[in-house]
């Protein structure tokens, strides 16, 4: 029973000392499946600067085609971060944010650069690949009534004040 | 002994802000407009709303203090530094509508921000914000640019003596024309033709480079008008960094650089005179001081290695630099890399081309060029007093539109001001200390202000103490009027409660 338990606990500290080597590559390998927020990239650049970095966030605005390749802007609610695409690479690209709509949301995968030397020091990203995570939507806002009833309301005081001061400069002559 | 307002001076004062009311309610019905033709109805609603409160306090104001007096001194400056006040809280009634400001207070931030051409925001979500909203964050630093009172002016009034107290009431001390309206009228007439340019231009660049045609010259008048005007307000949020693009970055700089230019040099040139801009005192200054504080920052970013060539480090720091100088605060980096890459000798070159500013009589703030150039000229001609015979009679002149012989008393007021500016750069450092945020940081933020510069090392924020919030809107209400008219507004109020 002894030696039983003995060799059991040989295997498990054998099972150990296998896996401890192991633990920084499965971290680092959980890391690069993370996505850095804008805030951990614009604050912390010159740590990232040349890093193959996951960005995840809205793209918005317009998609600014360049040649071969275009910008897309990518928002994470808190900042944007340009991304330089291979045109080819964005065709899934359907919706963008803006006030009309809810942009698709998108994981880049790519080269961060603080100060990019192609590109006029931007502080950029050039996308290897992107998956859509989700897509966006048009938006659609019902008519806000309230207002509708304060405009008309403010409408009718506007036009009894005139009246009235109508009235009153016939009067004063 | 201190005389108490009677209530014919509150009815004069009551009676011309009513005026200056009614054209913001008027100036409410350009994003309504926009809202209905880019079918967004919630925020063309927000607008009529607004319009018609506006519409209806004027009506109200001009009614109940009807007169047909003309203003004095005390009133006109009272009336300008007031409906600043006015114009901003009716202003911010459609952006708090919206629901992208976290707070009446944010959006009230906002439109000083807009009215003083500065360029600090507190919106929240700006990348959703409609175009008929954006439009009004950007009409803001046209009308203020030229100015709220200036409106008026050109528009609703017949001229007269109380007009020229309100015109010099905004800082505006320099009349381009013998009449006060025709200056006013000419000012808008330079702004509207600069306008239909600087659309198409950005406009055209904005197509070349990708946007969608009714987004590029969407964004070419937004950028144009907070451009010119000297406001740094963008449609989206990575501001012009949005864009990726050097052409818009040097279209932007040049229409940054014309709108820091005062009005009286682009009337000059306009008439044919070109010599006007080599000889002018506030150009020569401009260009030594752009030369001045932009060596500074090159050698602070080029000691701390923060661009890998001298080709991008031109590109990035000469943008910032001339945004700053000229009190735009357009944006090129974030607000972040000022702070954490940009070190601290090239964030003192860029403090003090933000504290200088832009010229005089223009849309610019900050102390100014004109003042600038006198105080050396002064410091100049009291240097050769010294050197020359007790007796000797030390005259000392200047070129600005004219021959001009410096006197004491001119350049005892240029320093006042000078004075006022550096202490409220300072008060609001300070209050930015107190509220916890580094000595470097509240200065940057403090001088980017009360100069209605615009830019920010991060501190703007929704999230920011709301003591912080007052005292910026206070320092870029009184930086853009120049003092004046401010303390005039203070020296009512302690009359109304302290006078006999």
């Amino acid at each position: 029973m002894i030696s039983y338990r003995l060799h059991r606990l040989q295997k498990q500290i054998t099972q150990i000392i296998l896996l401890v080597p192991l633990c920084p590559v499965l971290l680092m390998s959980w890391c690069y499946a993370q996505s850095i927020s804008s805030v951990e990239l614009i604050n912390n650049a010159k740590n990232y600067n040349g890093n193959t970095v996951v960005y995840k966030g809205e793209v918005i605005g317009d998609i600014m085609v360049r040649g071969e390749y275009a910008w897309i802007n990518v928002n994470d609610d808190k900042n944007a971060i340009g991304i330089w695409i291979k045109k080819e690479l964005i065709k899934d690209i359907l919706y963008t944010g803006s006030y009309k709509s809810r942009g698709d949301i998108v994981e880049i995968a790519g080269k961060f650069n603080r100060s990019c030397v192609e590109h006029g020091g931007d502080l950029d990203i050039h996308a290897q690949s992107i998956i859509k995570i989700s897509s966006g939507s048009k938006i659609s806002y019902a008519v806000n009534t309230k207002t509708i009833n304060l405009a008309l309301g403010l409408s009718c005081m506007i036009l009894l004040f005139y009246l009235l001061r109508v009235r009153y400069l016939k009067t004063a002559g | 002994m201190i005389l108490k307002p009677q209530l014919k001076d509150i009815k004069h004062i009551g009676h011309y802000l009513g005026k200056v009311t009614i054209g913001v309610g008027f100036t409410c019905f350009v994003p309504f407009i926009m809202g209905l033709v880019f079918g967004e109805i919630n925020p063309a609603l927000d607008f009529l709303v607004s319009a018609e409160i506006a519409l209806l306090c004027g009506l109200i104001l001009t009614w109940v203090c009807a007169t047909d007096k003309e203003l004095n001194w005390m009133q006109g400056m009272v009336v300008v530094s007031s409906s600043w006040l006015v114009a901003m809280v009716l202003s911010a009634i459609p952006l708090y509508l919206s629901g992208h400001y976290k707070s009446f207070l944010d959006s009230c931030f906002e439109t000083m921000s807009g009215f003083t051409t500065t360029g600090l925001t507190l919106v929240q979500d700006l990348d959703h914000l409609s175009y008929a909203h954006n439009l009004w964050r950007h009409l803001g630093p046209f009308i203020g640019g030229q100015g709220i009172a200036i409106i008026a002016l050109a528009f609703f009034m017949k001229g007269g003596a109380g007009s020229f107290k309100m015109y010099v009431g905004e800082a505006r001390d320099e009349k381009i024309l013998p009449n006060v309206i025709h200056t006013a009228r000419f000012i808008w007439l330079i702004s509207i033709v600069y306008l239909i340019i600087g659309t198409l231009a950005l406009g055209v660049v904005g197509v070349l480079i990708g946007l969608k045609p009714q987004n590029a010259f969407f964004h070419g008048a937004c950028v144009f008008m907070a451009g010119f005007d000297t406001a740094g307000f963008a449609p989206q949020s990575q501001n012009i960094l949005y864009y990726h693009s050097l052409i818009f970055e040097i279209v932007t700089i040049l229409f940054m650089i014309a709108g820091s230019l005062n009005f009286n040099l682009h009337y000059q040139l306009w008439r044919g005179n070109h010599k006007e801009l080599r000889k002018n005192i506030e150009t020569r200054t401009f260009l030594l001081s752009v030369m001045f504080t932009f060596f500074i920052v090159t050698i602070g970013l080029n000691k701390l290695g923060v661009y890998s060539n001298a080709l991008i480090l031109f590109r990035k720091g000469f943008f910032q630099l001339i945004s700053g100088h000229t009190t735009t605060g357009y944006m090129t980096i974030y607000a972040q890399q000022f702070i954490r890459e940009w070190g601290d000798l090239a964030l003192v070159g860029l403090i003090c081309a933000m504290a200088l500013g832009g010229c005089a009589c223009s849309t610019a703030g900050g102390i100014k060029m004109l003042r600038v150039g006198i105080i050396f000229k002064a410091l100049k001609q009291d240097i050769r007093r010294l050197a020359f015979p007790e007796h000797a009679i030390v005259t000392q002149k200047f070129h600005h539109m004219k021959t001009v012989f410096l006197e004491d008393a001119q350049a005892r007021a240029v320093l006042l001001i000078t004075m006022s500016y550096i202490t409220i750069y300072v008060l609001g450092a300070l209050i930015g200390v107190g509220c916890g945020y580094p000595v470097l940081n509240s200065l940057f933020e403090s001088t980017s202000a009360a100069a209605n510069v615009g830019f920010s090392c991060g501190i703007t924020d929704a999230s920011m103490p709301t003591i912080l919030k007052v005292t910026y809107i206070i320092q870029m209400w009184a930086g853009r009027l120049e003092f004046m008219s401010v303390f005039a507004l203070f020296g009512f109020i302690v009359a109304f409660f302290k006078g006999k």
